[in-house]
């Protein structure tokens, strides 16, 4: 995979939300503004960017059968600085995403990809993968605030939209069944898109459909 | 419905009665309630009921043709649809909201899951439901004629609010005040079909006489509902012919595809309905839960009719352990 692909790959094949099914509560919990998805996602992207760097780093160092610790430490550590610096810059969004701000920590973006990539891999490759899936993480989180924030709230990013100001605002999109709608639609949109793009072959159950093939070293045995 | 695979014993009754036909007869006794509420709430309700039937069948056969499936309007599932979810309306639902309504019960919750027979919630309800949660203030701005008013002062009780929701200054339910001919006649506020109890009776009444539906889950839910409400204390009648039960009871809750199949299940379908309405009217903080009691039991129907299912003739019982 040339490195390039690496970082293009968590933006829409294997988006982590919408096609590895991955951090879903923060998805549906936070993406009531956009805003709050936005500020989600860059925090988010943040501890993975680093977290890949580091795991990849220690790789060798790691024992298997501890590493699952091991990971969490490294993330939490990284997590607590973002959470500081959050507190301490912009204490309104601290206040909106509240405890899914520290619950980063079991993101399972953050500790599959950790799992799954940075493991494996090296570190320049572990970084533009971390890159790739937040900033995939964080266009999804941001997508799926702007509709639910428009269509819930009348507003975009807070501000007021013009024409829709007098409009009855369908309130319904601000809740959670709202958040689980607008996820399935956006769910079906992507593999609507990649099914008109020529990789439906690839959607097969079993390995071969599998997003995580390239990475995954069970050989079938989810199968 | 033609392709669904029966899980009742046999006997098999083959006759002719067809999709179509069956929801030709929900449509005649769903007359009687278009016309009371017209006659109620004037030609406005007539609009909306229209407005709502035309985008139901309008958006199924556009899903139907855009999916390229074949078109199943000539069916009137989708017309059904639309007048009972028009009928969920107060008569002061702007249009477009009416029609936002009508593609969540067609596309979302039918097509999405596979058309007529695959739904897993009644459309028309899921459609009222979302409104509801969606545009609370414009769902519950009830309209009263001045006959109306005139019933609500003579009970000493502000024109804002269903019978299930008019409260004294204390806080009191003054629902067992209603004169009763008022509430059977629809002389009150509540959204456009379950006002005038009279005419759901009829509708009833017609539905049972033609072998349309089984009476016993309207049966089953109302009479859970007076044994609960005799219990608390409630006034009996009044809770029966107020709100949403009876319109639920006979139209939504009957829906062939999210009601079990079997006398039993229906049985049991319908007292879960009556304890879960019983409990939100008199003990949630809500005035009504007829839509989501029959949500809620409609989501158990796979569960019910997997429970209640029919021995074939001579089949013993399979003893604990025994391999299939």
């Amino acid at each position: 995979m040339s490195k390039f692909q690496i970082f293009t790959n968590g933006l829409v094949k294997e988006n982590p939300v919408l096609r590895l099914v991955l951090g879903t509560c923060p998805t549906l919990a936070v993406t009531t503004m956009a805003f709050n998805g936005l500020g989600m996602g860059i925090a988010a992207t943040f501890v993975l960017f680093c977290s890949n760097i580091a795991i990849s780093l220690l790789r060798n160092v790691i024992p298997d059968k501890v590493r699952l610790p091991a990971y969490i430490t490294v993330i939490a550590t990284f997590v607590s600085i973002v959470q500081m610096l959050v507190k301490a810059y912009v204490p309104a969004l601290d206040k909106s995403l509240g405890v899914f701000l520290p619950l980063i920590v079991v993101n399972c973006i953050i500790l599959g990809r950790a799992e799954m990539f940075a493991s494996k891999n090296k570190p320049l490759d572990s970084a533009l993968d971390g890159l790739g899936m937040g900033l995939g993480f964080t266009l999804t989180l941001v997508l799926m605030g702007s509709i639910r924030e428009i269509m819930g709230s009348g507003t975009w990013f807070g501000m007021t939209i013009p024409f829709l100001a007098d409009v009855d605002k369908f309130t319904f999109m601000t809740t959670p069944a709202g958040g689980f709608f607008t996820f399935g639609c956006l769910m079906a949109l992507v593999i609507f898109i990649e099914n008109k793009t020529g990789n439906k072959k690839e959607r097969s159950i079993g390995c071969e459909g599998c997003p995580s093939k390239s990475v995954c070293g069970a050989k079938g045995g989810c199968e | 419905m033609e392709n669904r695979l029966m899980v009742t014993a046999s006997p098999h009754i083959v006759d002719r009665s067809s999709t179509r036909k069956l929801m030709g007869n929900v449509i005649i006794a769903l007359l009687p309630c278009v016309i009371a509420s017209a006659l109620i709430f004037g030609a406005q309700a007539l609009l909306v009921i229209g407005v709502t039937t035309a985008a139901s069948v309008g958006f199924e056969f556009l899903y139907c043709w855009l999916m390229k499936k074949p078109n199943p309007v000539g069916d009137l599932s989708a017309v059904v649809t639309g007048i009972i979810l028009a009928l969920n309306l107060p008569v002061s639902i702007p249009l477009w909201i009416a029609i936002v309504g009508a593609f969540i019960a067609i596309v979302v919750t039918k097509q999405l899951f596979g058309g007529l027979g695959f739904n897993f919630a009644n459309p028309a309800l899921v459609g009222r439901i979302v409104l509801f949660t969606g545009f609370a203030s414009r769902m519950t701005t009830w309209t009263f004629t001045p006959k109306m008013e005139q019933t609500l002062g003579a009970i000493d009780a502000a024109a804002s609010a269903t019978p299930l929701q008019v409260v004294d200054a204390a806080g009191n339910s003054l629902l067992g005040q209603y004169p009763l001919m008022d509430l059977l006649l629809g002389n009150h506020g509540g959204v456009l079909g379950e006002t005038c109890a009279l005419a759901i009776l009829i509708g009833f009444v017609w539905l049972v006489a033609t072998k349309t539906i089984s009476p016993a889950i309207p049966v089953t839910y109302v009479a859970t509902v007076a044994v609960i409400s005799a219990l608390a204390g409630k006034p009996v009648l009044a809770e029966l012919l107020a709100g949403g039960l009876l319109f639920g009871a006979v139209f939504m809750a009957t829906d062939y595809v999210t009601s079990p199949f079997t006398l039993k299940g229906k049985i049991i379908f319908g007292l879960g309905l009556g304890i879960i309405t019983c409990g939100i009217r008199f003990w949630a903080n809500m005035a009504e839960g007829v839509s989501y009691a029959i949500l809620f039991m409609n989501l158990m129907v796979p569960y019910i009719n997997d429970l209640t299912r029919q021995k074939p003739l001579g089949a013993r019982k399979k003893k604990k352990g025994e391999n299939k």
